[in-house]
C-alpha cells in the first residue's frame, strides 16, 4: 500500500510540475528584445491587429511585423528613446529583431490562422485580451484537448465575422444558439480528424 | 575493389558442386513453368520461382530478416552510447520547459511573399547541354520541391528523377565553401587579380595556350559570352565534354542527312514504334514528353481502344522496355545488324539482312519490318543514345523509307550552339595537352580525371598544363589536380538559360542567392574574355535584350521570366536530304564470339555527376534493385555458364583492363553480354558518393565507349554483398499484377474481375464520407517504373536515407516503392512494374491493432498517420498485408546539418527514431486545398490536388482525386472494367486501385 501510495503521489506531483505554467510557460510573459506594448498599441492608439499581423486572414501564420512597419510611427515619434533602441538598430544594420515565439506549438502541430479567422473565430478567443497585456503572454494552455473542445463544439465559440477582430467582444447568453446558426452559414466542419493538425 | 564480405568456397569441388546445384535448381525452374499450363505466374526473383527456402522465410515475415533484430555487433554498441546520451537528455527535457524559440522579421517585407504560403518560379535544369523546364517551390526564399512546369511543352508538368532529386545536390553539405587556390582560401577578386597577367600573356599569343572545357552548351547567351571570349584570344579553343554524351546521335544524324540535326519524336501520331536499345521513356532530350505521349497512346479508358504497340529490342531490361508488346533481348553489338534487317524488309535501297542474324531474328526482323511497313507515316524508329552512328543513320533511313518524316519524326536544327564531336575534341584536347601546347586550361562542370576514355590519361597530362582552373559544384576528381577552385554556382543558385528537346528557348532563375559566394560558368568566361564586372544577371540579360531587340523589353522579359521561357522560340522543322551514301548505313560488324559488355551510364546517378546524392543512391535501379552499387548485370544462362550466382565477385578483363564487380542475375538479359553501369566508384564526390561501387571507367577506351567486345569474364571466388530490395516488403503472387492482351481484352475488358474473391459483406460499420473521398488510381499500362515518383517522394515527404547497411537489413525508408515482376520462362520473361504505396484501406487492418491510436481513418478516407502519437509498437506494420509501412529503427534524419534542414518540406513533420511512417496522400497538400477553397467558398476542384508521385509521372500513370465527385478522373478511372484493388480477400477495400495491364502484340509474331 505505502509503496502504491509513493507511486500516486510521485505521479500527482510529476503531473502537477508538467502540467504547471512554469513548464507550459502559460501565462507567464517572456522577455523580448523590445518590451513591446499590446495594451497600448491596440487599446490606446486604436490599431487593428491586421496592421502588424497583416497575413492573418491569408496564411497559416499570422505574420510579424517587418521592421519598417515599426519605423512607419517610430521614424518620427520617440525616436530616441533607449527601449527602442533595438528597432533602430535593426533599421539601421539591416538585422532582424529576435522576437522570442510566445505561442510556440509544438513542431508536428500545423495551425492555420487563416481558416480560423475566416470561420469566425475570434483573435481573443485563443489569444485573450491582448489589448489588456503590457507584456504579451500565453493565454491559453494550448492543449490538443483545449483545441479539441472547440473543434468538437464550435457553436460554443464560433461569433459573426464582422467580431473577430473585436477584441472586447462577449459572448451573447444565447451563444449556442446563434453559434449553431453560424456554424450552418459558415460551412463549419468540425474538423476533428488527427491529420486536420498532424501531417 | 569491392570487400571481401562472406567466406568464399575454397576447394574446386565445392565449386563444382555449387555449380551442380545451380544447373538442378535451373532445372527445377523451368520444370515448375512446363508444370504451370494456361495460367498467368509472375515473379519477382529466381529465388522465388525455384521456392527456396530463403524465399518462403522472407515471405512470411513483416521485415526482411536481421531487419528487427540487433545483429550488427558494432551499430549496437553506437546505439547503445547515443541512446544513454539521449535518454539523459529526454529525462531532462520531460520535465522543463521547451527550447526558446525566435521569431525573426523581416526588415522590409519582399513583394509578393506571405509567410506560410509557398511560392512557385519558374526556373530549369540543364541536362546533357537541354533544358528540363521546371517549377520550383520556395518556402519564405528557400527552395524546397521541384515540379514540371506544366506550360511548357517539354514537360507539361512532369519531371525526370534526376530534377527531382537536384534540390538535394543544392543543399549538398560537401559543396565547397569558398575558392581556394592550392587549397588557400582566396576571394573572387584576388582569382581576377591572379589571372590578369596571364590573361595578358596569352593576348599576345592570341590565346593559344587557353583551353576551355566545358559539358555541352545549348545556352545561346553563355555560347555568346564564349564566343566573345574567343574572340579576345582567337587561337584559344572551346572544347565540350558529357562521358554519356549524344555523340552517337550527332554522329548518326551527319551520317544519314550531311549535317546535324535534333529528332523530336512525336509519339501521339505513332501506332508501331520500333525501339532499337532507346529507352526514350528515361533517356536522351525530351524524355518527359516523349514519356507522356507515348503513354498516352496506351491508356485504356474504354472496351475497343486503339493502343499503340511497342518492339523493343535491348540487352539489359529497361524501364521502357517494361512496357513493350514484344521485347527482344539481344546483345548491343547485334543491334546495328537486326536494324540493317529492318532496314531491308521495310524497303530501305541498299541495305540488305546481314548473315550473322540467327534464323529467328531475322524472322522477327520480317515480321517488324511487316508491321512498320503497314503503318507507313504512322510508324516510329528510334535509336538508343548509346548505340553506334549507324544504328542512328538506320534508324533515321527506315523512318524516311517509312514516310514517317515530317510525320512522326521531325528533324530540327540542333539546339547545341555548337555540335561538334566531342569523344575526339577531348582525345584532341588530351593529345595537345600531352604536346605542352596548353598553358592555361579551364574547366568548368566536367570531372574528366574521373570520366574521360582512360585511355587518354587525362589526369597524368592535364598534369603539364601549367595553369589548371576548376569551376564545379563539388571538389570533385578533376578539382583535386587543379590550383585554383572556384565553388560552381546551382542551377537553382544561377541565371541562365538552355534550349530545351523542341528549342525552346528555356530560362534559369535562381531561387536563392548563391549560398556560398559560388560563381557560375558564364561569369567565369566574361572574366576571362576582359568583362570582368558584370553580374550574371546582366550578362544573360543584356544577351536577350541585344537579340529580341524590342521596344517593351522590360515588360516582355518579366514575362519570360515569369513563364520560364520565351515564346516562339521553338525551332521550326528543318528539311533534311537524306544521303546517298549507303556507306552510312553500312551494317556493323557483327559482334564477336564470346562475352560483350556493355557499358552504360547509370539510371540513378548516371554518369556520376549525381553520385553524392543520396536519394538517387538509394533509390533501387529499375529491374536490378540494386541500390548503393553498381554490379555486373548478366542472364542466368551466361551466369550458369560462367558458374557465378548472385553476389559472386567476377573479374571483368578486355584488354589489359580489369574491374571486379560483384554479379547481379538479371533474367530478361541478352545471353553473352554483360551491362555495368558507370558513376560508381568514385574518390572524391563527397562523403555520400566516396568508394561506392566500383570505377568501371577504367575500361573505357577512345575505341570503345560503350560496347567492349571479347570480355574475359573470370570468377574470382569472393563474394560481395549487395543491397537489393527486390524480395523486400514481398506480397507472395497472389494475383497482384493482372495484365492480358488487346485481343482477349476486347473479349473480357473485366478481365481482372476473375482473379478477385470478395469475401461476403463486413460485420464493421461503413464510414461515410460527406464531401471528399480521396481515392487514387494507377494505371499499369503507363507505369514504367522510372523511379521519378520515388525521389519525388522524398523531397515533398522529407523521408531519409539509411544507407546501404540498412537497406541490405530491409530498412528502406521509400513510402512509394516500384515492385516489379516476370512473367514467363526465366531466358525472356516479360517485365511488369507495379508502384505499391500505402492503399489507405476502407477497413484498414493496421488500423484496429494499434494499441495507441497512432494510425486512424480520416473522415476524407485517409489512412492517417500520427507520429507523435506513435509509440513504436510495429502492430501495425506487422498487421498490413501491403507491407508499406516503414520503421525508424534508428534516427535516420540528419538533424544537426544546418544545410540539409533548409531542403526540408517546412509542412511535413521530420519523423524521429521509432515511429512508423508510410504514405499519407500528400495530407499535407490535401489539407492546404482544403483550406484555400474553403477560403473562397467553394469545393476542391478536380485535379486541383496533385499528389507529389502524381505531379512528377511522366508517363502520368497516376490519378489522385475525389471519389465522390462522379465527373472527376480519378471516380471515371474506377468504373472501368480492368480496375482492380490488391488482396481483396481481405476485404481491406484499398482506396488505390490499379488498371489492369493490356499489351497489344502482333498476331504475326507468335513465337518467331
Amino acid at each position: 500500500m505505502a509503496v502504491l501510495a509513493l507511486v500516486a503521489s510521485t505521479g500527482t506531483v510529476a503531473a502537477l510540475v508538467y502540467h504547471s505554467p512554469f513548464i507550459r510557460g502559460h501565462r507567464v510573459p517572456k522577455d523580448q528584445p523590445v518590451p513591446f506594448y499590446h495594451e497600448h498599441h491596440v487599446a490606446g492608439l486604436g490599431l487593428d491587429c491586421r496592421y502588424c499581423h497583416w497575413s492573418v486572414e491569408k496564411s497559416s501564420f499570422a505574420g510579424i511585423p517587418p521592421t519598417s512597419v515599426c519605423m512607419t510611427c517610430h521614424s518620427q515619434i520617440y525616436t530616441d528613446v533607449p527601449v527602442l533602441e533595438p528597432v533602430r538598430e535593426s533599421w539601421r544594420t539591416g538585422k532582424p529583431i529576435e522576437w522570442v515565439k510566445v505561442h510556440d506549438l509544438a513542431d508536428f502541430v500545423y495551425f492555420n490562422h487563416a481558416i480560423h479567422i475566416n470561420k469566425g473565430i475570434g483573435c481573443n478567443e485563443c489569444h485573450g485580451r491582448v489589448d489588456k497585456m503590457s507584456a504579451m503572454y500565453q493565454d491559453s494552455t494550448l492543449y490538443m484537448r483545449w483545441c479539441l473542445d472547440c473543434h468538437r463544439n464550435p457553436e460554443k465559440f464560433v461569433r459573426p465575422r464582422e467580431e473577430v477582430f473585436n477584441m472586447a467582444y462577449e459572448k451573447p447568453a444565447n451563444q449556442e444558439e446563434i453559434g449553431r446558426k453560424l456554424v450552418a452559414e459558415y460551412e463549419i466542419g468540425n474538423k476533428v480528424n488527427c491529420s486536420t493538425c498532424h501531417h | 575493389m569491392p570487400e571481401d564480405r562472406a567466406q568464399a568456397p575454397s576447394g574446386a569441388a565445392e565449386i563444382a558442386a555449387l555449380h551442380a546445384e545451380r544447373a538442378a535448381e535451373l532445372q527445377r525452374i523451368k520444370g515448375r513453368l512446363a508444370g504451370l499450363g494456361e495460367g498467368k505466374r509472375y515473379w519477382r526473383s529466381l529465388d522465388e520461382l525455384a521456392e527456396s527456402p530463403e524465399f518462403l522465410e522472407m515471405l512470411h515475415r513483416e521485415f526482411p530478416q536481421g531487419a528487427s533484430e540487433w545483429s550488427d555487433p558494432v551499430s549496437r554498441r553506437q546505439f547503445l552510447t547515443l541512446m544513454g546520451a539521449s535518454l539523459a537528455l529526454a529525462g531532462l527535457t520531460g520535465c522543463v520547459k521547451g527550447p526558446k524559440e525566435n521569431i525573426y522579421p523581416y526588415i522590409r517585407q519582399p513583394e509578393q511573399i506571405i509567410p506560410g504560403k509557398p511560392l512557385f518560379f519558374a526556373s530549369a535544369m540543364t541536362f546533357l547541354g537541354y533544358a528540363e523546364p521546371l517549377l520550383v517551390e520556395s518556402h519564405m526564399g528557400r527552395p524546397t520541391k521541384i515540379e514540371g512546369n506544366p506550360d511548357h511543352g517539354s514537360s507539361l508538368g512532369s519531371t525526370s528523377l534526376y530534377a527531382q532529386a537536384s534540390i538535394l545536390s543544392m543543399y549538398d553539405p560537401d559543396r565547397p565553401r569558398t575558392i581556394t587556390h592550392l587549397g588557400e582560401i582566396r576571394p573572387w577578386s584576388e582569382f581576377s587579380a591572379q589571372m590578369a597577367p596571364v590573361l595578358e600573356e596569352q593576348k599576345k599569343q592570341q590565346g593559344s595556350g587557353i583551353r576551355l572545357l566545358t559539358p555541352t552548351v545549348t545556352s545561346p547567351s553563355l555560347a555568346a559570352a564564349i564566343r566573345r571570349m574567343l574572340a579576345v584570344y582567337p587561337q584559344a579553343k572551346w572544347v565540350q565534354f558529357e562521358p554519356a554524351g549524344r555523340d552517337n546521335a550527332r554522329e548518326g544524324a551527319r551520317r544519314a542527312f550531311g549535317e546535324v540535326v535534333d529528332t523530336v519524336y512525336k509519339f501521339e501520331d505513332a501506332d508501331v514504334v520500333l525501339s532499337l536499345d532507346a529507352d526514350f521513356m528515361v533517356c536522351g532530350p525530351g524524355a518527359v514528353r516523349h514519356a507522356r505521349d507515348f503513354a498516352a497512346r496506351r491508356k485504356v479508358r474504354s472496351a475497343d481502344p486503339a493502343m499503340n504497340r511497342l518492339y523493343m529490342v535491348e540487352p539489359m531490361p529497361s524501364s521502357t522496355g517494361s512496357l513493350a508488346d514484344h521485347r527482344i533481348a539481344m546483345r548491343a553489338s547485334d543491334i546495328g545488324a537486326f536494324a540493317s534487317a529492318v532496314a531491308a524488309g521495310v524497303g530501305v535501297a541498299g541495305v540488305e539482312a546481314p548473315a550473322s542474324l540467327s534464323p529467328r531474328q531475322r524472322r522477327q526482323a520480317e515480321v517488324i519490318a511487316r508491321d512498320l511497313a503497314a503503318h507507313k507515316g504512322r510508324s516510329l524508329v528510334i535509336a538508343g543514345e548509346w548505340q553506334p552512328p549507324e544504328v542512328h543513320a538506320l534508324a533515321h533511313a527506315i523512318n524516311g523509307a517509312l514516310g514517317n518524316a515530317g510525320k512522326t519524326v521531325v528533324y530540327l536544327p540542333s539546339a547545341e550552339a555548337q555540335p561538334v564531336n566531342q569523344w575526339t575534341a577531348i582525345k584532341d584536347l588530351a593529345e595537345e595537352m600531352e604536346q605542352d601546347k596548353v598553358q592555361l586550361l579551364v574547366i568548368a562542370g566536367c570531372n574528366p580525371v574521373y570520366d574521360a576514355p582512360a585511355d587518354l590519361e587525362f589526369a597524368r597530362r592535364m598534369e603539364k598544363v601549367g595553369l589548371r582552373i576548376h569551376l564545379g559544384l563539388l571538389a570533385d576528381e578533376t578539382a583535386a589536380l587543379c590550383q585554383w577552385q572556384i565553388p560552381e554556382c546551382h542551377f537553382l543558385e544561377s541565371w541562365g538559360d538552355a534550349r530545351a528537346h523542341d528549342g525552346t528557348v528555356t530560362l534559369v532563375q535562381p531561387l536563392i542567392a548563391p549560398l556560398f559566394g559560388s560563381k557560375t560558368l558564364i561569369e567565369l568566361v566574361a572574366l576571362l574574355a576582359g568583362e570582368g564586372a558584370k553580374s550574371n544577371y546582366e550578362l544573360v540579360r543584356d544577351y536577350w535584350k541585344s537579340q529580341l531587340n524590342r521596344p517593351d523589353f522590360d515588360q516582355f522579359w518579366a514575362k519570360c521570366i515569369h513563364d520560364g521561357f520565351i515564346p516562339d522560340t521553338a525551332s521550326q522543322p528543318k528539311a533534311v536530304t537524306a544521303s546517298t551514301d549507303r556507306a552510312a548505313f553500312a551494317p556493323t560488324a557483327p559482334g564477336a564470339d564470346g562475352i560483350e559488355v556493355v557499358l552504360r551510364p547509370d539510371p540513378c546517378v548516371f554518369d556520376g555527376r549525381f553520385a553524392n546524392n543520396g536519394w538517387l543512391q538509394e533509390v533501387p535501379k529499375p529491374f536490378s534493385k540494386v541500390t548503393w552499387d553498381n554490379t555486373a548485370l548478366m542472364s542466368p544462362a551466361t551466369a550458369k555458364r560462367l558458374g557465378v550466382q548472385d553476389e559472386d565477385v567476377v573479374e571483368i578483363a578486355v584488354a589489359g583492363r580489369k574491374v571486379t564487380l560483384p554479379v547481379c542475375i538479371q533474367p530478361g538479359h541478352a545471353d553473352d553480354s554483360v551491362t555495368v553501369h558507370l558513376g560508381f566508384g568514385r574518390t572524391r564526390a563527397g562523403k555520400v558518393g566516396n568508394k561506392v561501387g566500383v570505377n568501371t571507367y577504367v575500361l573505357r577506351t577512345y575505341e570503345a565507349p560503350w560496347v567492349l567486345t571479347g570480355a574475359a569474364v573470370r570468377k574470382t571466388g569472393k563474394r560481395y554483398a549487395l543491397a537489393r530490395t527486390q524480395m523486400h516488403w514481398n506480397m507472395e503472387g497472389r494475383n497482384l499484377v493482372r495484365h492480358t492482351d488487346l485481343e482477349h481484352f476486347r473479349k473480357e475488358p473485366d478481365f481482372v474481375k476473375k482473379y478477385d474473391y470478395i469475401p461476403p459483406a463486413s460485420i464493421t460499420p461503413r464510414h461515410e464520407y460527406r464531401d471528399n473521398s480521396w481515392g487514387m488510381v494507377v494505371d499499369l499500362n503507363a507505369c514504367n517504373g522510372c523511379n521519378a515518383c520515388v525521389v519525388a517522394c522524398n523531397a515533398e515527404n522529407n523521408i531519409a536515407i539509411v544507407g546501404k547497411d540498412q537497406v541490405r537489413r530491409g530498412r528502406e525508408m521509400h513510402w512509394i516503392r516500384i515492385d516489379q515482376y516476370y512473367e514467363g520462362d526465366p531466358e525472356s520473361p516479360s517485365l511488369h512494374t507495379q508502384p505499391v504505396a500505402c492503399q489507405h484501406c476502407e477497413n484498414a487492418p493496421c488500423e484496429v491493432v494499434c494499441p495507441v491510436a497512432a494510425t486512424v481513418h480520416g473522415d476524407e478516407g485517409t489512412n492517417d498517420m500520427v507520429y507523435n502519437r506513435c509509440v513504436g509498437t510495429r502492430f501495425c506494420a506487422n498487421n498490413c498485408p501491403y507491407k508499406v509501412r516503414r520503421f525508424n529503427f534508428f534516427q535516420y534524419q540528419d538533424y544537426t546539418t544546418d544545410l540539409l534542414k533548409m531542403a526540408r518540406n517546412p509542412d511535413v513533420t521530420v519523423r524521429s527514431r521509432g515511429v512508423i511512417e508510410k504514405c499519407s496522400f500528400c495530407i499535407q497538400r490535401l489539407n492546404a486545398a482544403r483550406i484555400d477553397s474553403k477560403l473562397e467558398g467553394r469545393p476542391i476542384r478536380d485535379g486541383e490536388v496533385k499528389t507529389a508521385c502524381q505531379a512528377a509521372c511522366p508517363p502520368q500513370a497516376i490519378i489522385f482525386g475525389n471519389m465522390n465527385d462522379p465527373e472527376s478522373e480519378v471516380a471515371k478511372a474506377k468504373t472501368l472494367g480492368h480496375n482492380y484493388a490488391l488482396l481483396t480477400e481481405y476485404n481491406t477495400e484499398p482506396r488505390l486501385t490499379y488498371l489492369g495491364s493490356v499489351r497489344n502484340p502482333n498476331p504475326e509474331f507468335g513465337e518467331a
